[in-house]
């Protein structure tokens, strides 16, 4: 069974409808990543799964439990996290305090604190920056306490929306490399990117996602290979 | 571009418009003083009054300021019904006084007899506050700014009027704390014990307050709902409680605030928090709503301010009553505040941040 399960997803904003029927699945130990133009409703589909948003139509199940009626914080305590998009750190928070929020649900301290520990072993620019306020951090620093501060709450699925956004080239490389490094070491993904080329290079498998439907979904290499997603995602000719 | 002259003719008339404003007000402060000094008619005893007077009922406007700064923080919203919630508390605490007083525990036990009250005060106000934040606001969350705000008027008429139904229009004289009576005198200067006890009291609120912002889980947590409540929630953050907690923070710090301001005063009546909660309001505004330290610094500042502001500037220019313009001068400076630096004096520039 996967462990996180869309179904038939329906979400609208006001009378906008975002989201058309959309499913997908993720099954333990994968990284699949959703694909898809501006607009295309990956940001959407990710609040949909981390309850910020409310479908009208269709189940999100995380190991078959229904997760449609839960509120936000309640899903988080279940292991599904988000890194929302353009990494909204907590500016006039310190970094250390950043991470003590992503383990808002983790009620003993101990665990905090070799959370934090294992954060700055994958992140060490984060430790020497401990006492800093966040707001202060360089964009790829915050995109590191973006993604550390969710790895504080131990999830079970992770979903990342766009973590390379408006990072220099080599910081996208580093990023990227994490990612695959945390799925190595048994996370499970859901990666949203608008760099297709650099996540399909890491996904299984992938979505690909046109107002608000899926398309075509299909492995990761065949994903690359597909005439359609050469064109229209990677640029290809 | 055919209406570019007499726009910028009513540029400069605005421009001249607030310039004479602020001269009128700066000669108005300054001529005062200079005559008031040069005459020599108060002694340094009767200032030290004044700015006795002024710190402890600045740091009772302090107190009541976290509140409306606390909830502008999280909400941006004007919890206009906290200045009912400090009476309420205040209110409260008179009938369990009174009762202390009356069996006789008031006089042998001041002290534990106070914490009784303040205890009572606080658990009042916090009830009363959490139950208009369920009733009044939280179904109007998604509203635009000017809901929640209208609301906010009707739940304080609301209390005033209930308080009132309930124990009349009259004005409830407040035992008398026998341990508070009389003078200090430190250095040969004499000050009101009544007065030193309530600025540390209220100095003891604010730092505990402070601190549990800063340090403790719940005050990172609040921090970080006033500045994205979506991504906290996205962190497993239940911003609901943080909302209410945030509330019942500044509901029993304004409970509080109501026993000093009673200690004070000696009287409660159900009218009591409104000029209390338009000041406690300036203060929060001084300092930038949403900053707790200014709201500390705008409460102290104001209440020394209005106290000094008759005798040092306004009794020299020959007004008849200055004493009666203490309230002019706080909401004058509220004006100003509003036109000139609407920030605040400690506000930083909120504007990119919070677009
Ligand atoms: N708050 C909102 N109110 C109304 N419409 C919205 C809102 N947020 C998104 N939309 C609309 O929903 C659709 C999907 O938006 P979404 O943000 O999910 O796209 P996206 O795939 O994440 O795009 P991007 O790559 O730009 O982040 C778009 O047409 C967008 O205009
Ligand atoms: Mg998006």
């Amino acid at each position: 069974m996967a462990i996180l399960e869309v179904e038939n997803v329906h979400t609208y904003y006001g009378h906008i409808h975002a989201l058309k029927g959309l499913s997908l699945t993720v099954e333990q130990g994968e990284i699949v990543t959703l694909i898809g133009a501006n607009g295309a409703g990956k940001t959407t589909t990710l609040n949909t799964i981390s309850g910020l948003l409310r479908p009208r139509e269709g189940r999100i199940r995380l190991r078959g439990e229904d997760l449609t009626t839960i509120p936000p914080h309640e899903i988080v305590a279940r292991g599904v996290v988000q890194v929302p998009e353009g990494r909204r750190v907590f500016a006039r928070l310190t970094v250390q305090e950043n991470l003590e929020m992503g383990a808002y649900v983790q009620k003993d301290s101990r665990r905090v604190r070799e959370g934090i520990e294992r954060v700055f072993t994958l992140f060490p620019r984060l430790k020497e920056r401990r006492q800093q306020l966040a707001g202060t951090l360089s964009g790829g620093e915050q995109q590191m306490l973006a993604m550390g501060r969710a790895l504080m709450a131990q999830p079970k699925v992770l979903l990342l929306d766009e973590p390379s956004m408006g990072l220099a080239p080599v910081l996208v490389d580093s990023i990227f490399a994490t990612i695959k490094r945390l799925n190595d070491d048994g996370a499970t993904i859901l990666l949203v990117e608008q760099n297709a080329r650099m996540a399909l290079q890491i996904a299984h498998r992938g979505y690909v996602l046109q107002t608000g439907e899926v398309v075509l979904s299909d492995t990761g290499e065949n994903l690359r290979q597909n005439e359609m997603v050469r064109k229209a995602y990677l640029g290809i000719q | 571009m055919y209406t570019s002259l007499t726009e910028k003719l009513i540029d400069w008339s605005i421009a001249l418009y607030l310039w004479g404003f602020r001269i009128i007000v700066v000669l108005i402060v300054v001529i005062g003083t200079v005559l008031t000094l040069i005459g020599g008619k108060y002694n340094s005893q009767q200032w030290i009054d004044f700015v006795v007077f002024g710190i402890a009922q600045g740091s009772i406007y302090a107190l009541i300021a976290l509140g409306y700064t606390m909830v502008y923080g999280i909400l941006r919203m004007i919890n206009f019904a906290h200045g009912e919630i400090f009476m309420s508390g205040a209110f409260s605490a008179y009938f369990v006084a009174s009762a202390l007083e009356q069996s006789g525990f008031l006089d042998q036990n001041p002290l534990v007899a106070l914490v009784l009250i303040m205890l009572v005060a606080m658990a009042a106000s916090t009830g009363i506050a959490l139950l208009v934040e369920r009733v009044a606001y939280r179904p109007l969350r998604q509203a635009p700014r000017l809901v929640p705000l209208i609301s906010a008027i009707g739940a304080s008429f609301f209390l005033q009027y209930t308080f009132r139904g309930l124990f009349g229009p009259g004005v409830y004289a407040y035992p008398v704390v026998e341990l508070l009576q009389g003078e200090w005198t430190f250095f040969g200067i004499n000050i009101l014990k009544a007065q030193v006890v309530v600025t540390i009291a209220a100095v003891l609120m604010m730092l505990g307050l402070y601190t549990i912002v800063m340090r403790t889980k719940i005050g990172k947590a609040m921090r970080a709902v006033s500045e994205d409540k979506a991504t906290a929630a996205l962190m497993g953050i239940n911003v609901d409680r943080v909302i209410v907690t945030t509330f019942a923070l500044g509901a029993a710090m304004a409970g509080v605030a109501g026993v000093l301001y009673a200690l004070v005063f000696r009287q409660v009546n159900f009218f009591m928090g409104f000029v209390p909660g338009i000041k406690a309001f300036t203060s929060a505004v001084l300092g930038g709503v949403g900053n707790i330290p200014g709201a500390m610094l705008g409460g102290l500042f104001l209440g020394i301010f209005e106290s000094l502001g008759p005798a040092l500037f306004l009794e020299s220019l020959g007004i008849v009553a200055p004493y009666q313009l203490k309230d002019a001068i706080a909401f004058t400076m509220l004006v100003l505040v509003l036109i000139f630096r609407p920030s605040g004096i400690l506000g930083e520039k909120l504007t990119a941040k919070k677009a």
